[in-house]
């Protein structure tokens, strides 16, 4: 689903955010991108979302050479790709079924249309019965989902979140991965940035390491990496997740 | 494409709505683009009034075509009969030149003066009344034809005033439309500036949009529309205004007219006129909005 080649970005004032990298995540995995803050997790993410485009290498995202995508063609890209953030990004000025209903709106769906997809979105995030309520109204993990609700509305096949729980309290958190979870298993590749480790070894995900903008190598000296948590790949545990 | 219209029905309703949430704000916007559309279209109407009035002055005016002192009294007849079978002259009427003299013996004073002269000094006049149909274009063509005549000494007009008012009238209206040009500018910049500020105002907006496909044309959309809206609520409250500036002015004029004992009536905008003041003012919209959208729209990305 997401190849990235020897990837490069340099920022305008020489430094450099990600240096070299390259892996890959298959369909159908779920899989996070953990490391300090300045590590490159969001350049990357931002790579994929054709925000950032890098200095040199390839992104390919779904088959698509991403530095093929025409600045033009850059909207029509976005809109398979379902993204959320850890600020959420809502819009204040409207309700929750329109905040939801605005990427199938973009694509050229009334919002009548757009309620028949809108509402068994909301109604997986569970805030059907908030639908006309302002988002500036809810709580933080509720606005969270509704943030994922908007994401997974025009059914994509990816989904990249950026920090999704970085604001959000243990539980809510647990919470938000569990819907995450739920969308891996009806099929959509999930690539999520987060620092939140104990939370991900729950899951029993696959972890890639990042470090200065390259994969973190494992030293093989066990105390620095239980310490340091350098692991490139944490295999599936097999742990069953927590319900 | 009734997609696409149905789209463009839903933002339109969309920006209308912004603009009556903040009522006072889009008020004076709009009443700052009817008041500059309202200056020319009344001066318009004045000038277009002031033509009217004039346009039956020159045709009430007489020539006087002063023959040869070798032409005779017969054929000086014959000439004024030939005269007055043109289409654009309504009658001629001969003035000898005892008649003449006769006038000048009784008007002026010079009686004495004149028995003294040995023969008489005043050639024959033919006055021609050019008919009601004639524009100040064929006034002119037919004053040409006349002092052509290889009878004709000269050809006295007494509506030279007029074609100098004409004169002014067409000095005025080109002023007019040049100043009509540079207000329809400055509405340009208005709405220019009130959509750039608008656009600032919903940069996040924008952004988040953006960010999850929003094409620019799609973010354009709302914007243009708030200018479509300015431009028409302008254009349809400038003609409000050009309408109660007539209504005020009715009543003295209708006095003027009493005192004149002439049936002035001020003429008002046509429907058509009218039209093409709204029309107008929604073009400047339009134009207005897109260029501070097509500016500033592809500089937001998100970050």
């Amino acid at each position: 689903m997401i190849q990235l080649e020897e990837v490069t970005k340099r920022f305008p004032g020489g430094q450099e955010a990600l240096s070299g990298l390259s892996l890959s995540v298959d369909k159908g995995e779920m899989v996070f991108i953990t490391g300090h803050s300045g590590a490159g997790k969001s350049t990357l993410l931002r790579l994929i979302a054709l925000i950032e485009r890098p200095t040199s290498g390839q992104v390919i995202v779904d088959g698509q050479n991403t530095s093929r995508v025409k600045r033009r063609k850059i909207p029509a890209y976005r809109r398979q790709l379902g993204m959320v953030f850890q600020d959420h990004k809502l819009l204040y000025d409207r309700t929750v079924f329109e905040n939801v209903a605005l990427p199938l709106v973009i694509a050229g769906m009334s919002y009548r249309e757009a309620g028949r997809r809108v509402r068994p979105a909301l109604e997986h995030v569970d805030l059907l019965h908030k639908e006309k309520q302002n988002p500036a109204t809810l709580s933080a993990g509720e606005q969270q989902r509704v943030g994922i609700a908007r994401a997974v509305v025009s059914r994509p096949k990816l989904l990249i979140a950026d920090e999704p729980t970085g604001n959000l309290d243990p539980d809510l958190s647990l919470e938000v991965m569990r819907m995450f979870r739920r969308f891996n298993e009806v099929g959509v590749t999930l690539l999520i940035a987060s620092h939140d480790i104990s939370l991900i070894d729950k899951l029993g995900c696959r972890r890639i390491e990042l470090d200065a903008g390259k994969l973190a190598a494992p030293t093989g000296d066990l105390d620095s990496w239980e310490d340091e948590g350098e692991w490139v790949t944490v295999a599936h545990s097999g742990e069953e997740f927590p319900e | 494409m009734t997609g696409w219209f149905s789209r463009h029905v839903s933002t339109a309703i969309g920006s209308l709505g912004r603009l009556v949430r903040q009522p006072f704000a889009s008020l004076m916007i709009i009443l700052v683009i009817a008041v500059t559309l309202a200056i020319p279209a009344s001066l318009n109407l004045v000038v277009k009034n002031a033509q009217a009035v004039s346009a039956g002055w020159d045709n009430a005016l007489d020539f006087s075509v002063y023959l040869q002192r070798s032409v005779s009294e017969d054929d000086a007849g014959k000439l004024g009969n030939l005269i007055a079978q043109r289409a654009d002259v309504e009658s001629v009427r001969l003035v000898t030149a005892e008649d003449a003299l006769k006038e000048l013996r009784d008007q002026s004073g010079f009686g004495e003066a004149l028995d003294q002269l040995a023969e008489n000094p005043l050639p024959h006049t033919l006055v021609v009344r050019p008919g009601a149909s004639n524009t100040s274009q064929t006034i002119v063509l037919l004053q040409e034809e006349l002092s052509n005549l290889p009878e004709a000494d000269a050809v006295q007009v007494d509506t030279e005033w007029v074609q100098r008012f004409h004169a002014i009238l067409d000095i005025l209206r080109r002023a007019i439309v040049i100043g009509a040009a540079l207000l329809g500018v400055a509405i340009v910049i208005i709405i220019g500036n009130t959509i750039r500020l608008d656009i600032q105002n919903r940069r996040e907006e924008i952004e988040v949009t953006k960010l999850i496909g929003a094409s620019n044309a799609f973010v354009r959309r709302p914007f243009l529309w708030s200018g479509i809206w300015f431009g028409l609520f302008g254009g349809l409250l400038a003609v409000g205004l050009v309408f109660y500036g007539l209504y005020l002015l009715e009543q003295p004029v209708a006095r003027l007219a009493g005192l004149y004992r002439s049936g002035i009536v001020v003429m008002s905008l046509t429907l058509r006129e009218a039209l093409a003041v709204v029309g107008i003012g929604l073009g400047l919209g339009l134009a207005g909005s897109w260029l501070a959208a097509a500016r500033h729209m592809r500089r937001i990305e998100p970050r």
